[in-house]
């Protein structure tokens, strides 16, 4: 049981800055995920807490101990990687047991732990099995083993479903949510799957550029994007985000296609500036709405059928910026149709468009 | 083949006999030579079937050897062959393995150069570098030692190469698992790389087997000593110093048991031999 601090944690490769400054505090018993585009540095950063990456600048501690300049096998860690790098000439009980061998762990003692991890795992009849005879959920399965065999202080987990079938993915997913909650284990888990970002940790982390752009629980996330980028980057479809001019005494937004909006909450201060608009597809209704919700109104030009939603592709005005909004159910329209749609006031966000940054 | 004509399948039947008539006469030849006395080997038309005398030329072969070529035992002379081919195969592999292994996976200055440097010694056969080479083994005091046959061989670039080939394939997050692990670089290599590479081994140790098993110019060379000689060049020189008649039947007998080795070596490592070559289960 440990907490992870990481303290103005930098990695650089040569001349090239992959983790810009990091600040984190991941509780006690926590379950953290780190999501962001490919290329952005979720492995580094996660490799650097493991210490199989040199940390260029900054301190990084697990427990109470400072880690830098300590061995993987020293940190009380384990890691889950995403091909399972399983050793292939060893069966699934001696993969296992590879790693308490070494720390000369008494025979029983480790047998005792295999045979409970391979309990939980639901791996019993596989233990003598070379890893090429198992299935990918399996091998992901023993993969886990290794990492509960050691009772480590902190789990790390690196893509480790991305090789999985989706409905494995599913099973897998739930699963690992469980064994987190049951063991109590603190973790970090990287992941670029949308649904995992959304519902496996207690706090999602999204990172861009190596800068987490914003830390909280995946609602907060989700329901008050700290930026334009985890605005785009959190949600499928992504946000809607359109240019517009917020006027000078911060009540209303002009879009690019002339249309306006008045705020329902004024920004006072902020006003008299270039904003981006943005509102969740999801967010857009064709029915409904009352007097206080903002309308628009789309001409459709493609429809996707999802048969639980339909998505509707299409321009603000003749020639305008283009919107998707995601409608419930399947719907008969056409292109060239016009839609009016409304949202509520409470669902629209707005971001400084030099910084990025939400107003309000 | 996806066809089943009959006479297809005898063509291909023929072809392959006529191959291995073609392989296989020159070793009939020696056979049959190894089991007649010396005399009949001395008369026109030579024999084309066995003869009585093959466990009397295999005693008289194995226990005396050829008394007009300072009569060294060929049983002596296969032990001295094998202690060398097994010394230079044994040799090769833990050196090729180390080094590939530092190549590999650690980090040191020049490492490249060190690279460069072994990939240059393919330039330079034991033929290429014999007489300095020779100087440095008779300055050290290896002449007429299997020190000194077998260490001069025992670098190999090639086996280098495909050992490092072997590990390059060892994906990166194996190494990294064993890290998390707690294993340091020698228990890596012992526990996962070795098991790993087990079946190149093999077929490695058979090809290097065999190479050694058959050096002929270097045996030669430092050898005066008659104890120290190995098979193959004792045949050439049974040949040469007979100062009466060429004992055929006794050098033909030896012949035959100097092919016996490798092919044992062969036989038995067959399937990881083919193995090694071809499988890519990683
Ligand atoms: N050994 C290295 N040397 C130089 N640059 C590297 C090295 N390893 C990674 N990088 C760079 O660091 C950046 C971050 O890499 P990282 O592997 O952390 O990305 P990631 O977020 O895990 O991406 P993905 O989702 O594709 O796995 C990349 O731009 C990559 O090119
Ligand atoms: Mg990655």
């Amino acid at each position: 049981m440990a907490e992870i601090i990481l303290d103005g944690v930098r990695k650089s490769y040569g001349k090239v800055e992959v983790i810009k400054g990091v600040d984190w505090k991941i509780n006690d018993g926590e379950f953290v995920v780190i999501v962001g585009p490919s290329g952005c540095g979720k492995s580094t950063l996660l490799r650097m807490i493991a210490g199989l990456e040199a940390i260029t600048q900054g301190e990084i501690s697990i427990g109470d101990t400072v880690v830098n300049e300590l061995e993987p096998s020293e940190r009380n860690i384990a890691m889950v990687f995403q091909n399972y790098a399983l050793y292939p000439h060893m069966s699934v009980y001696q993969n296992m047991a590879y790693g308490l061998k070494i720390k000369k762990i008494p025979k029983d003692e480790i047998d005792k732990r295999v045979q409970r991890a391979a309990e939980i795992l639901e791996l019993e009849e596989y233990l003598d099995r070379p890893p090429r005879q198992l299935s990918g959920g399996q091998r992901q399965r023993v993969a886990m083993g290794r990492a509960i065999v050691r009772q480590p202080a902190v789990f790390l987990f690196d893509e480790p479903l991305s090789n999985l079938d989706a409905k494995l993915r599913v099973q897998m997913r739930l699963e690992i949510k469980k064994l987190q909650e049951d063991l109590g284990i603190t973790s970090v888990y990287v992941t670029h799957d949308q649904v995992e970002a959304m519902t496996l940790g207690h706090r999602l982390a999204v990172l861009n550029g190596g800068v987490v752009e914003q830390l909280g629980t995946p609602i907060e996330v989700y329901e008050k994007p700290a930026t334009v980028f985890v605005a785009g980057f959190i949600g499928s479809p992504s946000m809607n985000l359109l240019d517009a001019e917020l006027d000078d005494k911060g009540g209303a937004v002009t879009l690019a296609g002339g249309a306006k909006i008045s705020l329902p909450e004024p920004l006072g201060a902020q006003g008299g500036r270039s904003v981006t608009f943005g509102v969740r597809p999801e967010h857009l209704k064709d029915i409904g709405g009352d007097a206080n919700s903002l309308r628009l109104s789309l001409n459709v030009r493609v429809i996707e059928q999802l048969g639980a939603d339909t998505l509707v592709h299409g321009t603000l005005g003749e020639n305008g910026t283009e919107l998707v909004a995601r409608l419930e159910g399947i719907r008969a329209m056409a292109p060239g149709d016009v839609l009016d749609l409304n949202m509520a006031a409470k669902s629209i966000h707005l971001f400084d468009s030099k910084t990025g940054r939400r107003l309000g | 083949m996806i066809e089943h004509r009959p006479i297809i399948t005898v063509l291909a039947h023929l072809t392959l006999i006529l191959g291995i008539a073609i392989v296989a006469f020159p070793i009939w030849v020696t056979f049959v030579a190894a089991s007649h006395d010396a005399v009949r080997m001395t008369q026109v038309p030579l024999p084309m079937w066995p003869g009585d005398q093959f466990f009397v030329n295999l005693n008289k072969a194995m226990f005396e050897g050829i008394a007009g070529a300072g009569g060294i035992p060929v049983g002596m002379m296969m032990l001295n062959s094998l202690v060398v081919a097994l010394m230079i195969a044994t040799g090769k592999i833990v050196i090729s393995l180390l080094s590939a292994f530092a190549i590999v996976y650690f980090k040191f200055p020049f490492r490249m150069g060190f690279f460069w440097m072994i990939f240059l010694t393919l330039m330079l056969p034991v033929e290429v570098r014999i007489l300095p080479t020779f100087e440095v083994v008779a300055n050290l005091g290896m002449l007429n030692s299997f020190w000194g046959l077998s260490i001069p061989l025992i670098a190999s670039a090639t086996a280098t190469f495909m050992f490092r080939q072997v590990f390059l394939t060892v994906p990166d997050e194996m190494l990294e698992a064993a890290r998390v692990d707690g294993a340091g670089p020698m228990r890596f290599f012992w526990d996962i790389l070795l098991p790993l590479s087990r079946t190149n081994i093999a077929a490695l140790f058979v090809i290097l087997f065999i190479y050694g098993w058959n050096q002929y110019l270097w045996p030669l060379l430092i050898t005066t000593d008659a104890s120290m000689f190995t098979v193959v060049m004792g045949i050439k020189q049974m040949l040469e110093s007979a100062e009466q008649t060429t004992e055929w039947h006794l050098i033909m007998m030896t012949t035959l048991l100097a092919m016996l080795p490798p092919v044992v070596v062969v036989l038995t490592m067959q399937r990881m031999f083919v193995k090694g070559l071809t499988e890519t289960d990683k």
